[in-house]
């Protein structure tokens, strides 16, 4: 059997595919630019499967899509939310229940875990301060990767930036390239901005100390620490972090399955 | 003369629909029609309201154009007044109210003041006289500057449940009493009042009496259904008709009605529901789950208690009603609570959303109450969400209904 979970976030689009074989149980997952057109990316998921063996329209294929994007996946078996798909992934990656904080790259979302189950969960607001895009807009402001604008950061001193507004933060960006800030400072205030957002919406439902960060910033060590000493909990780094959303998706789909045989 | 252009064509749109005097024989037809029919029907009840205030106009009859529940329509009852709602459930006037008022207020608050600005609702334009409540400060401060423009009067209401308050809205039914007589030029006597309160207590009881047909699992009808029906018929001038009117669709729907199959079961609080907002109705039952319970002001919320029909002072009796209605503004607002603890239990609810509009501080303050409430002594999930008039956050809102409903 496969279980594919397709996670087509705004800006990335994830897969993760677990093959129950008799010789041994695999287990691959990828990354690709979500694009313009999420059919466009579902397809070109599609051809990625086919290549690795996995034909999404076989019946001994299953596949859940999530993220913003769900809907664009024709050939899915499922479509569940992402914070159902996130927190079961999370729950995964942290090894029991748990508070996830998912920064994404246009929303943030904060799932609470108890007894294997979504308990609670919160989504900001419209705005996309606290978020990925906001850090991504900063990021080519200052003509840097974010892997960079993290580097940068580190040797910075935070200078204050407010966190309401992505747009008015870049205007008060430009006022700080203007009066000859170091970007080094900027980046610093950049990054302390959105870990007070997120600290702010994360503080609302989680409590106590089992936290894990998920989605496109997760890998960073300087952004979990940041968002760790914040919150006043260890918050570890993670490569799989981004992965959280497909990887609950293809648990779900086994599960799905599981369920449907007995 | 841009409103009576407009009005025109509000009229000639529905020409159609005026040609079957649903006002006259509204209840005669029903009875023909079958249950997705007669919800169509409902659905379209606003519009169709265009038309029969007009002719409620035509017969020198008195409209009072109101905004919330508090008003004790018993008053207009009595006067042989018809009542129409002002609260406003579209975006279309939005901009221009912020011309005049704040951009970060309530869109029911900028919506109906826009409406009354533009002149662009029948029910504004044929209101003889509008009633305001001094209940959130949005609305009370909107009330000055409507007040330019319509003749608003405004009933002082109190801000919590208590025998001072009770004794305050008593005497402000009394001059809202003496202000009808004024301006109406009419009598209101005392068994006026008490023959409104009937009239009014039995359209309650037949309301309750129509919502309740959800307690049964699986539903016989849809939440945007019911919810329809309950808006459409705040608009319904025949007082006196509604409980058979009520009595008629029950049946139908006992006989007619489709079940709903087993669904989770979500019941609704917070702000007033309506035109825009019934997106989050769409939501919840394009995602696999069914509302079955309102415990709004489009729904239970002002429905639920009954005037004292013994009681010696008709006041009195009415200030008591009114005050026990379990709105945000009040403080503490104990009587939401006591409802939601009810109606959770009576309708066997899954999952509680709370809908506050964007800038609502009372109900958005009182969510934390609530959830507390609905989580920890209920023991089941709930989820507040904020919107506005506008379509733009459908996406948002599906996702996190959707995941709410998988949570259930």
């Amino acid at each position: 059997m496969n279980y594919v979970g397709i996670d087509i976030g705004s800006t990335a689009s994830k897969v993760y595919v677990i093959v129950e074989a008799p010789e041994g149980t695999r287990e691959f997952y990828h990354v690709l630019p979500t694009g313009w057109n999420s059919k466009e990316t579902a397809a070109g998921i599609r051809s990625y499967l086919n290549e690795q063996g996995v034909d999404v329209s076989d019946e001994n294929t299953v596949t859940v899509a999530t993220g913003y994007g769900r809907v664009a996946v024709e050939y899915a078996d499922y479509v569940i939310t992402e914070i159902t798909c996130h927190g079961r992934g999370g729950r995964e990656l942290f090894g029991g229940d748990c508070c996830i904080i998912d920064v994404g790259g246009q929303d943030t979302k904060v799932i609470v875990m108890n007894q294997g189950m979504v308990s609670d969960f919160l989504m900001n607001d419209k705005c996309s301060a606290g978020t990925g895009k906001f850090l991504e807009v900063m990021a080519n402001r200052l003509g840097v990767t974010l892997e960079e604008l993290f580097a940068l950061a580190e040797q910075g001193k935070k200078i204050p930036i407010s966190s309401l507004c992505t747009v008015f933060a870049e205007s008060e960006i430009i006022s700080y390239i203007g009066g000859g800030e170091p970007r080094e400072n900027i980046a610093a205030g950049v990054v302390d901005s959105v870990v007070n957002k997120v600290t702010q919406l994360a503080q609302k439902r989680c409590s106590g100390d089992r936290v894990i960060l998920t989605g496109g910033l997760s890998f960073s060590r300087y952004f979990t620490e940041q968002l760790g000493q914040k919150m006043g909990v260890s918050i570890k780094p993670r490569e799989m972090g981004r992965y959280a959303g497909a990887y609950g998706a293809a648990l779900i789909a086994r599960e799905k399955t599981e369920r449907k045989r007995r | 003369m841009k409103q009576i252009v407009y009005l025109e064509e509000a009229y000639q749109e529905s020409a159609g629909a005026l040609e079957n005097e649903i006002y006259t024989k509204e209840f005669e037809m029903e009875l023909k029609k079958n249950l997705p029919e007669i919800f169509e029907e409902f659905a379209e009840g606003r519009k169709n309201a265009f038309l029969n205030v007009k002719k409620i106009k035509d017969q020198n009859k008195p409209v009072i154009g109101i905004f919330c529940t508090y008003f004790p329509q018993e008053l207009a009852v009595a006067m042989d007044a018809a009542v129409v709602s002002l609260c406003a459930t579209s975006d279309e006037t939005i901009p221009a109210a912020e011309q005049d008022l704040p951009k970060n207020l309530c869109p029911l608050i900028k919506s109906s003041y826009g409406f009354g600005k533009t002149d662009k609702c029948p029910f504004f334009f044929f209101s003889d006289l509008v009633v305001g409540e001094t209940t959130c400060d949005g609305k009370k401060k909107m009330y000055e500057y409507l007040g330019e423009f319509k003749p608003v009067h405004i009933m002082e209401l109190p801000n919590r449940v208590s025998e001072d308050g009770v004794t305050l809205y008593k005497n402000e039914i009394i001059r809202m009493k003496e202000k009808l007589e004024e301006t109406f030029g009419v009598t209101i006597t005392e068994e006026d009042i008490r023959r409104g309160i009937r009239v009014k207590n039995a359209e309650r009881d037949s309301l309750k009496r129509l919502y309740s047909v959800m307690k049964a699992d699986p539903a016989p009808i849809s939440g945007m259904d019911l919810l329809n029906t309950l808006v459409a018929t705040t608009f319904n001038f025949n007082r006196e008709g509604i409980p058979a009117q009520m009595d008629a669709l029950i049946e139908k729907i006992q006989t007619e009605g489709k079940s709903q199959g087993k669904k989770p079961r979500i019941l609704i609080t917070g702000c007033p529901m309506g035109g825009a907002t019934t997106k989050v109705v769409k939501a919840c039952e394009d995602n696999g789950a069914v509302v079955v319970a309102y415990e709004n002001c489009s729904g239970a919320k002002s429905v639920e208690e009954n005037v004292d029909e013994n009681a010696a002072d008709v006041y009195e009796a009415l200030a008591r009603k009114y005050l026990n209605i379990g709105c945000s503004v009040m403080t503490p607002n104990d009587n939401r609570i006591k409802l939601l603890d009810k109606m959770i239990d009576e309708y066997k609810i899954d999952g509680v959303i709370d809908m506050e509009l964007q800038a609502c501080h009372t109900y958005a303050i009182e969510t934390l109450r609530i959830k507390r409430f609905v989580n920890d002594e209920k023991k089941i999930p709930y989820m507040n969400l904020e919107t506005d008039y506008s379509q733009a956050d459908i996406g948002q809102l599906n996702t996190r209904i959707a995941a709410f409903i998988e949570m259930l």
